[in-house]
């Protein structure tokens, strides 16, 4: 057992030195969780904020104009007024999700209960903000037509004042989302290819047949990529969690970082041995890299990174449910945004372990059938 | 000045450092044409880059090369004079593409040449027939032997009937059967064409000794240089291997050849290795076929016979690495078996091809490898420091492998099988491409192993001079052991002048009576005429406005008989974006319903239980148990049960119906923030719906309906609003990218990586044509990627373009020839494949995903996200594709998009042109 764990150590040791030497790739690995998530958090907005929007203003009343200034940050951008002639156009160029177009009489004929109306015109493309963009649009229409016609403020009018307040992230910011959904898309991604594309290499250099002649077993070659990849890449997401998202994007983690470190290890650990399984299936650099796109971009859209794991058909959820990857974004989820203890993420930190166990031994078995394939 | 016309060949002033490294000090020569030059000398003296320098591969650093007539400086005369030029670099068929046939390799090689057709099929029959190659012309050139690749290799140089032919140690590594052939064949085209200068690299000095002049290289510079009868006369020796070794500065030269020692005679234990009736074969074909023998402790093995005979096979079955099919193997009297560790570490093992870290140091790799077989501190560094001097790298101590010649490298990998001191060496042709005093210093080494220390040795080589150091050696064709015995033996047996001819004998008799032997056959070697007998077989080179295109051609006609090849990598590039698709298509929703809720109802009134069925009635919302307590919201939440939960307070009913406005609290779980803001638009939403029915109903008792407001919303493009009508559009931006610019991202790396990029930089082809080449067949695959996935979506998901079909395809294909242009460049740029395998994943799946408007809407895009937005393809792309599928837009609408997607793929190959150089270092 001391061997084992003396030999697994020196082949990661081996990691590293390949590793730096390979400049292109620290610069990439440096980018993806620096700049990259920087950028990804900065620009996406995966709720209806800054929701771009036009109003044809065709009334010019009093009402109207209530119904413009309420379309407020953080919900819409400013409106920006538009001609009648021009909507169509812009709408094909998609440059406003939303445009209102206020019928001229509007405040007349609503004052003399003929009960107009206001069409919206929705680039429903837009899925991500065309339903609940649409929707806020007619509760302001609404509040404000009641407080203009009542003459007080609107929210006094309803009968109950209902408070909403939301835990964990109490301004609905997307931006703390984003950012560390973006580190664990990196994670995800940078393991199976890191990982696997080097056992790939060292089987096309000859240099893993070289190692199995040596009292050297196929298992401590696996734990040595494991571990050495696995820590490098802990590392950027911890640096990328403490420095960017939570120093430079200055947005709060709720959780325990610790806890999260924690769970990506173990993920990791899932994710490599996917990679290395990856690896004994292919026959060459060019099939690994085109089989592993199927694998990162279903781990990478379908995990609930991306989209809600609740929004998906049940079957397909079932099937993703094999995935590590589910279970480290609802893991994440409970712990960087809720707070979650371990008493709550234990389930999906034992199935990732599960899995992981499982990756490694189909890809121990599939080691020596690989190398007696290639000679 | 005339010589100098008259010579093929002049250098004046060469000086080529690398780094610290200087490989060439001044060096100045003069080869007359018709020439047959051998240049010999230790490894990492300078040999293959001044052969480099002279096939114009190499970029010079300082002095002049004359090549032909012109300075090989200029690009313009390397471009003219490339098509006269044949070079084959070191290394076995490393310039080969290995998956391609051996008529397709020689057909490659002609075309790239610019050979016209009926010249071009004469010329692959005669050389094919010549060498013996007709009979595997199907068989891929990676399954070919060692022998075999290299004469595959000649082929291919000599396809295009060179002025100067330039080989860099061509038979290294070659049974001496297929030498003598290679050498054959090489002087009869020299018969029919005196005018052909051959200069050639060799490790063998009888071959060197057929050659008019001999220049011997030491440390960058030429210290011999005539014929062999004046290097005899020159250093009194008898033979020029003796003559060689006088040349070397002292220290080079190794102990004189060992007299033989006496071998320890074994004290009885049980033999070293025993093979009994070992046979291995891989599907029909028989690499091994019952092989026996023994081989006692501490002798000194040689296993010889010709290439691809199944010598490297047989070490694998003994060291455990391959299972053998049949037969029984032992090693120090127990059962080979490939689990058991402590027999590992008796063995050292050397395979053919270099197999230790590139990464590592030659330190580093003698220092992990003596770790990994359980030697630490003081013993490890006492052992590499001996291993250093002894196998002499201390000099190259920090180096990396990859930057060491070839004889170098053996020896780094010889002192690290014999670092933790085994028992048994099995040597799998340790000796290909070191020269003869490295060798000669290797083989005193090797005896003193076997003699004082008593380490069998089980060695394959290729020189008979070895073979005859050996205590017994077993000679093995066609998976099968021909002779056993000590080498005088075998030559008494045969009645044979040499070793080396009763080894071609036994080989000649066996060829004789196999089937699957080469045999060259002596029809008549013949050039093309001088003077053309017809008019399209005219040696004038095609119009230089079709060349180019030609050359294109070539290069894009090579890249698609390798991925013809491939079938699993041409499956996984068409099912693979339908799969994606129907996965996205089918998964990705932002449709939310069902969100789930708990009430914490304090009231417990028929109002607060009229106001919660407002909910319990919706759709959106579904009911979860009730809360019992404050502290539950907080722990359901927390946990990921509910979505939010509802808090009505005591006295909810009395104080609605006073009009005191009562406070109700919802608590969303704000950590995703999509599904928040959903379920805050629709309890807004449902608030407003209690609110209108409060008033109805106090209106319906008090007074006139109140006035209304409607809000009509016309979704637009996306009538019943689901959302496989807005993924699909992006679905194919996204798999149109990223496949088609990973299937060429490995494209040059990977040359780069096992050598075949040589073939350009030696070729008349420019990087351009190169790159465009290699880009066709992807473009091919990615349109009909693209078709694939237009008929998906109609077909399978019912989503139809409903604009211009012109502009969506027109698009599709500019888009895909900027992806695989972008593939390229990321390829020209990283100098690992794992690099580019990341790399252009990163790039393209995350701008693909995030910047594109893929999900979210391109107008929303802010910061740096947007200029990467703008900056890459597929936003540009999506704004086609989604106006021509969902909005129904026409062609003009998109001109501006259809130009900067042109313009992409341009820049990108530009790039890459930029970055790849059209000679090495």
């Amino acid at each position: 057992m001391r061997r084992w764990i003396e030999n697994a150590f020196r082949l990661g040791v081996k990691e590293f030195a390949s590793l730096s030497r390979d400049v292109v790739m620290v610069v990439l690995i440096a980018y993806v969780f620096t700049f990259a998530v920087y950028s990804e958090a900065t620009a996406m907005r995966t709720d209806v904020n800054d929701a771009k929007v036009a109003v044809i203003d065709g009334d010019r009343s009093t009402l109207s104009g209530r119904i413009k200034d309420a379309l407020r940050a953080p919900y819409f951008r400013p409106p920006v007024e538009i001609d009648r002639s021009s909507l169509d156009g812009l709408m094909d160029k998609g440059a406003f999700t939303f445009i209102i177009d206020i019928p001229h009489g509007l405040e007349a004929d609503f004052l003399a209960g003929r009960s107009p109306a206001i069409q919206v015109n929705v680039d429903a493309t837009s899925i991500s903000q065309a339903g609940v963009g649409t929707a806020y649009i007619q509760q302001i229409v609404a509040q404000e037509t009641t407080s203009f016609l009542k003459q007080a403020p609107a929210e006094t009018l309803a009968p109950v004042n209902a408070v909403i307040r939301a835990m964990f992230n109490p301004n609905l910011e997307a931006i703390s989302f984003t950012a560390s959904m973006g580190v664990i898309n990196n994670v995800t991604i940078l393991a199976i290819i890191l990982v696997g594309a080097a056992v790939m290499r060292e089987r096309e250099h000859g240099t893993i047949e070289h190692l199995l002649v040596m009292p050297v077993s196929a298992s401590e070659i696996i734990a040595g990529k494991v571990w050495a990849n696995g820590l490098v890449i802990l590392l950027a997401a911890a640096f990328s969690l403490h420095v960017v998202v939570e120093v430079v994007l200055r947005t709060p983690i709720v959780g325990s970082i610790e806890l999260f470190l924690a769970g990506t290890a173990i993920y990791l650990f899932a994710v490599t041995s996917l990679g290395i399984l990856l690896a004994t299936v292919a026959n060459s650099m060019p099939q690994f890299a085109l089989l592993s796109i199927p694998v990162f971009v279903l781990m990478f859209l379908l995990s609930g990174s991306f989209t809600p794991f609740e929004s998906m058909p049940r079957a397909l959820q079932a099937i993703m449910d094999l995935s590590p990857s589910t279970h480290f974004v609802r893991f994440a989820q409970a712990v960087l945004y809720r707070g979650a203890g371990i008493a709550v993420v234990w389930r999906d930190l034992l199935i990732m372990a599960g899995l992981g166990a499982a990756f490694v031994t189909l890809a121990l078995y599939r080691f020596k059938a690989m190398l007696s394939r290639q000679s | 000045m005339e010589a100098e016309s008259a010579a093929a060949v002049s250098l004046s002033a060469i000086h080529q450092a690398y780094g610290k490294v200087i490989a060439l000090r001044d060096l100045g020569l003069l080869i007359s044409t018709g020439c047959k030059l051998a240049i010999v000398g230790p490894d990492g003296v300078g040999k293959s880059t001044l052969l480099g320098l002279i096939a114009g591969v190499r970029r010079i650093q300082r002095g002049s090369v004359r090549v032909l007539g012109g300075d090989m400086a200029s690009a313009s005369h390397r471009s003219a004079a490339a098509p006269r030029i044949a070079y084959m670099p070191q290394g076995l068929g490393r310039n080969l593409y290995p998956t391609l046939s051996v008529m397709e390799n020689i057909d490659f090689f002609a075309r790239l040449y610019s050979q016209p057709d009926g010249r071009r099929r004469r010329r692959i029959d005669q050389l094919m027939r010549v060498t013996g190659l007709f009979t595997f012309a199907d068989r891929p050139a990676g399954k070919l032997s060692g022998g075999m690749k290299q004469k595959l290799g000649l082929c291919c140089a000599l396809v295009h009937d060179p002025d100067l032919l330039i080989l860099d140690e061509p038979t290294t590594g070659i049974d001496p059967l297929s030498r003598r052939q290679f050498w054959t064949l090489i002087a009869r085209i020299q018969a029919e064409r005196p005018a052909m200068t051959v200069i050639v690299a060799t490790a063998y000095m009888e071959e060197a000794g057929e050659f008019d002049r001999i220049i011997a290289m030491d440390d960058g510079a030429i210290i011999a240089d005539g014929s062999k009868a004046e290097l005899l006369a020159r250093t009194g020796a008898a033979t020029l291997e003796q003559a060689y070794i006088e040349l070397q500065r002292p220290e080079r030269r190794g102990a004189r050849p060992v007299s033989s020692v006496p071998r320890l005679v074994p004290d009885g234990g049980p033999p070293a290795i025993v093979a009994e009736g070992l046979t291995m074969r891989f599907g029909d074909f028989t690499a091994v076929d019952h092989v026996s023998f023994r081989i006692e402790r501490g002798e000194i093995f040689g296993f010889l016979g010709s290439n691809g005979c199944g010598k490297t096979t047989t070490m694998k079955m003994l060291t455990g690495l391959l299972p053998a099919t049949e037969g029984r193997a032992e090693l120090l009297g127990k059962p080979v078996d490939a689990r058991d560790i402590s027999t590992r570490t008796r063995i050292g093992y050397v395979s053919q091809t270099f197999s230790l870290y590139e990464e590592l140091s030659v330190r580093g790799n003698l220092e992990l490898h003596g770790r990994l077989c359980g030697i630490g501190g003081k013993t490890l560094v006492e052992r590499v420091e001996q291993g250093l001097s002894r196998f002499e790298l201390a000099d190259v101590a920090e180096t990396l492998p990859d930057a060491l010649p070839l004889g170098m490298r053996q020896r780094l990998q010889l002192a690290a099988a014999c670092l933790h001191r085994p028992d048994v060496l099995i040597l799998d042709e340790p000796t290909s491409g070191v020269d003869p005093a490295a060798r000669d210093r290797f083989w005193s080494l090797l005896v003193e192993m076997s003699r004082k220390d008593g380490v069998t040795i089980f060695i394959s080589t290729h020189f008979m001079n070895e073979a005859e150091r050996c205590d017994r050696v077993s000679l093995m064709h066609a998976g099968r052991v021909l002779a056993v015995g000590a080498p005088h033996e075998l030559q008494t047996a045969r009645g044979a002048a040499s070793l080396d001819d009763a080894f071609v004998a036994y080989l000649e008799d066996a060829a004789a009576t196999g089937s699957d032997a080469e045999t060259p056959s002596e029809g008549a070697w013949s050039t093309e005429p001088a003077a053309p007998a017809s008019k399209d077989d005219a040696i004038a080179p095609p119009r230089p406005l079709l060349a180019p295109a030609k050359r294109i051609w070539t290069f894009a006609r090579r890249e698609a008989l390798e991925l013809s090849r491939d079938r699993i990598r041409l499956a996984f590039a068409l099912v693979g974006p339908l799969l994606l698709m129907a996965a996205f298509g089918y998964g990705i929703s932002f449709d939310i319903e069902g969100l789930r809720y708990a009430v914490l109802d304090r009231d417990q009134s028929l109002e607060s239980r009229a106001f919660l069925d407002q909910f319990s009635n919706s759709r959106y919302f579904v009911e979860q148990e009730r809360l019992g307590e404050e502290i539950d919201i907080d722990r359901r939440l927390r946990a990921g049960e509910l979505k939010f939960a509802i808090d009505i307070p005591p006295g909810f009913g009395r104080d609605l119906l006073q009009g005191h406005r009562p406070e109700i609290g919802f608590w969303l779980d704000g950590g995703n923030t999509f599904p928040a803001e959903t379920a805050r638009a629709y309890i807004l939403g449902t608030l407003q719906t209690y609110a209108g029915e409060l008033a109805r109903a106090s209106r319906a008792a008090d007074g006139p309906p109140a006035e209304t407001l409607r809000v009509e919303p016309r979704f637009r493009y996306n009538q019943d609003f689901r959302s496989v009508f807005a993924i699909t559009p992006g679905s194919i931006m996204l798999l149109l990218i990223i496949f088609p610019a990973m299937l060429t991202a490995l494209g040059v790396v990977r040359e780069k990586e096992m050598g075949s990029i040589a073939n350009v930089y030696a070729s008349p082809a420019t990087v351009g044509e190169y790159l465009l080449g290699k880009q066709l067949p992807y473009v091919a695959i990615g349109i009909l990627s693209y078709l694939s996935l237009l008929a998906f979506a109609g077909g399978v998901l019912g989503v139809v373009p409903k604009g211009s079909l012109l502009a969506l395809s027109l698009a599709a294909v500019l888009y895909v020839f900027a992806a695989t242009a972008f593939g390229l460049l990321v390829s020209a740029f990283v100098s690992t494949q794992v690099a580019a395998i990341f790399g252009t994943a990163i790039l393209t799946a995350m701008t693909a995903a995030h910047y594109s408007g893929f999900l979210i809407p391109a107008s929303s895009l802010e910061g740096p996200g947007r200029i990467m937005g703008l900056s890459f393809p597929p936003l540009w792309f999506q704004t086609i594709s989604l106006g021509v599928f969902a909005k129904g837009l026409d062609t003009p609408a998109f001109t501006r998009e259809l130009i900067v997607l042109a313009g992409f793929g341009l820049g990108f190959l530009l790039l890459a042109r930029l970055l790849i150089r059209k000679q090495g270092a």
